[in-house]
């Protein structure tokens, strides 16, 4: 346990870091995510087309490869080149957080009542007026628990930055047990505690609201 | 799409129809042109010149069907897919002893498994793989393997907890009433109704497990994703864009297939069995997945 201690600094410094990359990708991906889903449940075909393609690209490519390819495959590609690090793993993150979300917001709004949208369009409102101010709202509220989840495995994926340039807590943690061999099983404990911090009080309420919503319906 | 979606706007009037017909060619536009605009600016940077032969023709000596060897066979035959196959036989045994032991009466025995799935929900993969390196000292695969089994083992086990939770009260009280114990009643009863449900989520979870078995890739383990990056590090920078696409290509035609099994069990269960796709609740392919 001297171990952490000792390189608190570091540590938190770690925390800090992935901590960021979690929620500016989070918000990104979340914001990026229902467009997507909007786009899936739109009027006009090819949103419909694109959302779904983009889906079921990102959502079946694995994140590291995502990282491999923004890394190795895109400069020479797009011509773009994102500093390795941090704006990458915000980048390959959102890309691939948002079509969770995406799923997650379509089974919610799958979930709403028929009569909900039918009601809204006899009161005469346009399809985004629909969507924006009575399904969407509704569809929220289900949706919380799946989302949660789905922002729970988007904290833990942070940790495959480790490998791509990023001093995140995975990548100190295994710097610190590596450097420390006898300490290792504390330094891992101190990195798991660390995104338990992070992680359990999201999936705990995920659980609880769960039964919440299963109840009220 | 389904008829639930085409219900949030009116079938459209010949005013919305020529609307839509112009929204649809603005957009599909804007789409194919921005995917023109890209090709061009790649064409410009020399994207498609001979650099794709090496996925036919080969290069340095490699024909292109070696090429595909070391991708398919080295890479996801014994690589990837031999790490998912080692794993699901022992998360489905482990991720059963779970559910058994969270159901159990005994609070010794039932708050350390739940203690288990929420912990082990929140602890990165690649953190389990490290440790498995670092501490155990294990070798690649099986600190993969490792990763996927403790991580899954949670997953499943609250897979399988929601579909014990969907069945009807009465399939438990009906096995005690004839006189089983709450394990028999959980093994012969409950759990094989569960896993009934739940199989499409349970299929479902197998793309999770073999998408992280791309973390292998971090911690030196041969699968797909470090083959490819053996590939193009021999053939050189050119070789990056082919192969990476390929290799994209090649998860992506998996992970569709094995998605596309969960949605043809899921729907023979429903037109087979309506009774016992019933209680589908969270059990929708798509929407119980978590990355």
């Amino acid at each position: 346990m001297g171990v952490l201690i000792d390189n608190f600094d570091l540590l938190w410094g770690a925390f800090l870091t992935t901590l960021g990359i979690t929620v500016v990708a989070g918000v990104l991906s979340f914001v990026w995510g229902v467009v997507l889903a909007a786009f899936r449940v739109s009027p006009v075909a090819p949103l419909r087309t694109f959302s779904a393609a983009y889906v079921t690209i990102f959502r079946n490519t694995p994140l590291t490869l995502l990282f491999v390819f923004l890394g190795s495959a895109a400069p020479p590609l797009f011509g773009i080149v994102l500093p390795l690090g941090v704006i990458t793993a915000i980048v390959a993150m959102s890309l691939y957080t948002s079509t969770f979300v995406c799923e997650a917001v379509r089974s919610g709004i799958n979930s709403v009542g028929v009569g909900q949208a039918e009601a809204a369009r006899s009161v005469g409102l346009t399809f985004i007026q629909t969507l924006g101010t009575v399904v969407l709202p509704q569809a929220f509220r289900s949706v919380v628990p799946p989302l949660i989840n789905v922002y729970v495995a988007h904290i833990k994926n942070t940790s495959v930055a480790a490998g791509f340039a990023t001093t995140e807590l995975t990548a100190i943690g295994t710097r610190l047990a590596n450097g420390n061999p006898g300490d290792v099983i504390g330094v891992f404990m101190g990195v798991g505690v660390a995104y338990l911090v992070m992680t359990l009080p999201l999936s705990i309420s995920a659980e609880k609201l769960e039964s919440k919503v299963a109840v009220a319906r | 799409m389904s008829e639930k979606q085409q219900v949030l706007y009116d079938i459209p009037g010949p005013k919305a129809i020529r609307r839509d017909r112009l929204y649809t060619v603005l957009i599909s536009v804007l789409i194919i042109g921005a995917l023109v605009w890209l090709a061009i600016d790649a064409y410009r940077r020399g994207i498609f010149d001979d650099r794709w032969q090496v996925l036919w023709a080969g290069d340095k000596g490699f024909t292109g069907f070696e090429v595909w060897q070391r991708l398919l066979v080295d890479g996801l035959l014994l690589g990837t897919l031999k790490a998912v196959v080692i794993a699901v036989p022992i998360v489905v045994a482990f991720a059963m002893i779970l559910t058994i032991t969270r159901q159990a009466p005994t609070r010794w025995i039932r708050y350390p498994a739940i203690g288990f799935t929420h912990i082990f929900r929140g602890i990165p993969v690649l953190l389990i793989m490290y440790f498995g390196v670092i501490a155990m000292d294990l070798s690649p695969l099986m600190a993969v393997v490792l990763g996927l089994v403790v991580y899954n083992t949670a997953v499943v086990a609250e897979i399988l907890r929601a579909g014990i939770a969907a069945l009807p009260s009465g399939q438990r009280e009906a096995g005690l009433a004839i006189g089983f114990t709450p394990l028999q009643t959980m093994l012969r009863i409950q759990l094989p109704q569960a896993v009934r449900i739940m199989l499409p989520a349970l299929i479902s979870q197998i793309v999770v497990l073999l998408k992280d078995t791309s973390l292998g890739f971090i911690i030196a383990y041969v699968e797909l994703l470090t083959t490819t990056k053996n590939l193009y590090n021999f053939f050189g920078n050119s070789s990056v864009i082919p192969l990476v696409v390929a290799a994209m290509v090649v998860y992506i035609l998996v992970n569709m297939a094995v998605s596309r099994l969960a949605t043809y069990i899921e729907g023979r269960m429903r037109t087979r069995q309506p009774r016992a796709a019933a209680p589908a609740k969270g059990a929708d392919a798509g929407s119980g997945l978590v990355p």
